[in-house]
């Protein structure tokens, strides 16, 4: 029951249309559909929300205006004043960041023989892998291909993503599930075996593997537990706050500050792996986010500094279902499983106005639509919104299916007073994902030699957009290969003189081009704080 | 205007809105926030807290992100406590009841209070997933700790000294590498995907025009 009349009688409408909802499939749109309504409605094609850079690598293109604030920002030392020369940490491989991309990283690398070093920001498996909750994609049942999966994610990403990146993706991921699977991940599974799975949207094949619906959370702790047991050195509420290159300009190690004491010192590496993850907590155009505190794409704005390029940081993905109401979870994903096992989307007359199944730009874009033009968006405390009809799950698929598939979410609810079982659920797009990052080769290796990156960090896997579940494959894949290939590359690493001088010219083009954003970055945290002092 | 409660942190009162979590009140009182958050959102187990209501016997547990504030509450935060990890190398250790004998035998110390159960944030039955692992039933231990968001209130508890979240971790990678079901069309796909099946196929897709891809895409059958 809600409290609000307006929410309840909308939500009485979507009950009365309950049943006769429950018999259509509303038809999918039309290529030409997607792209009008994308171009009318999705917040990446709103011009007056990006900022051409003016310095750096990408120069001339154009990003998110929160992100060119921090591209261009100063950065938080004086690089002529620090002492690189006796590096408190001296490593083979050195992994910024702790989350499911770093730490399959570690392992790998450790695996390979390496010495290697994890830093990261809050605690290990404090990190977006921790939250995802749908589950991941591999092509390994025999009505499915790695060349399907490559279809999908090539035209859900706009036939932009770059080819040898996506086809790896595609390739190795059954070894990615057989990895973990053999790591103790628990996935579901039926009596004999068969991988329970399940479409997500714009998939032609159910590919989509899941462990409940704390599929990240499983992989995540199994992660972090497993480098736990390799002993691998973790360095906690430690972030990298500027890499270091070597006098041949190779990447050579990071300044890192401790989180709670701000002292800083020096790691020296033969190679580093950047696996700082997503960019949702610097909130862009506003919006609420589904992502860890620690999501202030710090990655994007290091390796830029050091020189590596940027490919697509103009693209963001909005989940179409973020939660809109209660206050207290505003932003929070609702995953896209809970329309996979057959809720279906209602706007504020009680109608179904799109195929649930549409890529997520897509169904955010037509959100936004339902909510502006066409007024058919239930208002609420923290703007408009519209009906995710979980009840219908349940008449689908009998009495039970909520509590056994989609657990999290029904505790997420039910904290404050609403059975998802027994009432629809409102939401609105949230920031999700960082389809755009550094651009990588297939070895995982930026344009700044032995400077690799893994995970959300890297831009171009997915093209435009990702697809539901090719994340949490992604940072498995890649970020298990990153661990190989600089392990392996360290071999033959000699570090040469440390220094940050390009940090000093990055200061100077900035000053030349007369660019003061008046921030410091890399960010780190957001600033909640009531004072609004940044960390 | 925003209704306001009165919060106690760390014994200091501040009044703040009725509506924020108790993560949201320290921030509301102006803390930055450095450990005890991770996720925001229930996760992570960064954020475990204790706290009493004024006039209230009882302390509870919860995590701070996910949990509203109520007029007169007393918080402390829990955001580090020192479990203790067994090291294991997965690949040696067999699903058997001697393995938690070695790793974690002060399970067999427990006394039944019902004290981790009682402090659960997430409500789990942790006494019950702590006897499964005595008696060696990983997968019964497994399936009731799944949820568990390691966030170590249920071993702040505990007279007995037990690490239940790393017992449980145990008891899932057991399950998970084990004891569930193997899975053959996996093995089939990979040895397929090795033996160079796919590849022309997938060459052919990253030679084709954007057009050709286009039509592939849009054209493609869907499955029901
Ligand atoms: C709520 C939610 C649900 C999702 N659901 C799915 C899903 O169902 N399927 C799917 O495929 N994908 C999903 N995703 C996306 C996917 O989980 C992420 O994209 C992916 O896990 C990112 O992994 P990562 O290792 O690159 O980054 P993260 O897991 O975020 O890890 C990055 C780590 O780096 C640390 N760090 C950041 N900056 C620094 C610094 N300066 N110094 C040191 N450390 C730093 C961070 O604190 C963090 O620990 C979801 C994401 C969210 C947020
Ligand atoms: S079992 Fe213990 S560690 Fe796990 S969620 Fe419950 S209280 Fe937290
Ligand atoms: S708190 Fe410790 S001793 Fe008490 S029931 Fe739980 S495990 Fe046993
Ligand atoms: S911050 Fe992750 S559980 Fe509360």
């Amino acid at each position: 029951m809600y409290q609000d009349p307006n929410i309840q009688a909308s939500a009485e409408l979507v009950a009365a249309a309950r049943a006769h909802n429950i018999t259509l499939d509303p038809p999918r749109m039309t290529a030409e559909e997607k792209e009008q309504l994308l171009r009318t409605y999705h917040p990446d094609y709103r011009e007056d929300q990006f900022e051409l850079l003016q310095v750096g690598p990408n120069k001339g293109e154009k990003v998110p205006k929160e992100l060119a604030a921090l591209l261009q920002g100063r950065s938080r030392i004086d690089p002529d004043k620090l002492d690189l020369d006796e590096p408190a940490y001296d490593v083979d491989v050195l992994v910024i960041g702790g989350g499911g991309a770093g730490t399959s990283a570690a392992i790998e690398a450790h695996q390979a023989g390496a010495n290697v070093m994890v830093v990261t920001k809050l605690r290990m498996g404090d990190a977006n892998t921790m939250m995802a909750e749908g589950g991941i994609q591999a092509a390994d049942k025999p009505n499915d291909s790695p060349a399907q999966h490559y279809l999908d994610a090539y035209g859900g990403g706009h036939f932009a993503a770059q080819k040898d990146l996506l086809a790896k993706l595609v390739t190795e991921a059954p070894e990615a599930i057989r990895w973990l699977s053999d790591l103790g991940v628990e996935f579901d599974k039926a009596p004999d075996g068969t991988m329970i799975t399940t479409h997500g949207g714009g998939t032609s094949r159910k590919r989509m593997h899941a462990a409940k619906d704390y599929s990240g959370a499983e992989i995540m702790r199994t992660l972090r537990d497993e480098a736990l047991n390799r002993q691998i050195p973790v360095v906690d509420f430690t972030a990298a706050i500027e890499l270091i290159l070597d006098d041949q300009g190779r990447c050579a190690g990071a300044v890192l500050m401790n989180m709670e004491t701000r002292e800083l010192k020096i790691a020296r590496a033969k190679t580093v792996i950047l696996a700082t993850g997503g960019a949702g907590r610097l909130h862009y155009q506003g919006f609420p986010t589904s992502n860890h505190y620690g999501a202030t794409a710090d990655g994007l704005v290091l390796g830029y500094r050091a020189g590596a390029k940027l490919l697509y940081p103009d693209t963001l993905q909005y989940h179409p279902t973020g939660a809109a109401f209660p206050a207290q979870i505003f932003g929070a994903l609702v995953t896209e499983k809970v329309r996979s096992v057959g809720a279906m989307l209602i706007n504020a007359k009680g109608e179904a106005f799109m195929n649930p199944l549409e890529t997520r730009d897509v169904s955010a874009a037509s959100i936004i639509r339902e909510c502006s033009d066409r007024g058919n968006g239930v208002k609420t405390p923290a703007g408009w919104a519209v009906w995710l009809d979980t009840p219908m799950i349940e008449l689908k698929h009998g009495a039970g299916t909520i509590e056994k598939r989609i657990p999290a979410m029904m505790r997420m609810f039910g904290k404050y007073g609403i059975d998802i079982r027994k009432e629809p659920i409102l939401i609105y797009p949230t920031l999700h994902y960082q389809n755009g990052g550094l651009k990588i080769s297939v070895d995982g290796q930026t344009g700044v030699e032995n400077l690799f990156v893994a995970g959300e960090a890297v831009g171009g896997i997915h093209g435009r957009n990702r697809l539901m579940g090719n994340s949490l494959l992604d940072i498995i894949v890649f970020g298990r290969s990153a661990g190989q290939h600089a392990a392996a590359k360290a071999q033959s690493v000699t570090v040469g003189k440390l220094t940050l001088s390009h940090v000093a010219r990055f200061h100077q083009a900035l000053e030349e081009a007369g660019v003061d954003t008046g921030k410091i970055s890399p960010k780190l945290l957001p600033t909640y704080n009531s004072l609004g002092k940044d960390f | 205007m925003e209704q306001m409660v009165n919060v106690f942190l760390f014994g200091k009162r501040y009044a703040v809105p009725a509506s924020a979590t108790i993560m949201e009140a320290m921030e509301y009182a102006g803390y930055q926030l450095v450990r005890g958050c991770g996720c925001r959102n229930g996760f992570c187990g960064a954020c475990a807290t204790l706290y009493r209501i004024a006039g209230d016997r009882q302390l509870h547990a919860c995590l701070a992100c996910s949990t509203k504030v109520e007029d007169n509450m007393y918080v402390a935060t829990l955001p580090f406590f020192p479990l203790v990890k067994a090291v294991y190398d997965m690949e040696k250790i067999k699903p058997s009841q001697q393995i938690m004998m070695q790793l974690y035998p002060e399970i067999y110390a427990c006394v039944g209070c019902n004290a981790c159960t009682k402090a659960c944030t997430q409500g789990l039955n942790v006494m019950q997933y702590i006897a499964y692992a005595q008696r060696g039933e990983y997968e019964k231990c497994a399936e009731e700790s799944f949820d568990c968001v390691m966030c170590g209130v249920c071993s702040s508890r505990c007279p007995a000294g037990i690490s239940h979240p790393q017992v449980a971790m145990l008891a899932r990678r057991l399950n998970g590498k084990y004891l569930a079901p193997h899975c053959d069309h996996l093995d089939q796909r990979i040895d397929e995907i090795n033996e160079g099946k796919f590849q022309a196929l997938l060459s052919e897709l990253m030679d084709n025009s954007q057009e050709e891809m286009r039509r592939l895409y849009n054209t493609r059958d869907i499955e029901k």
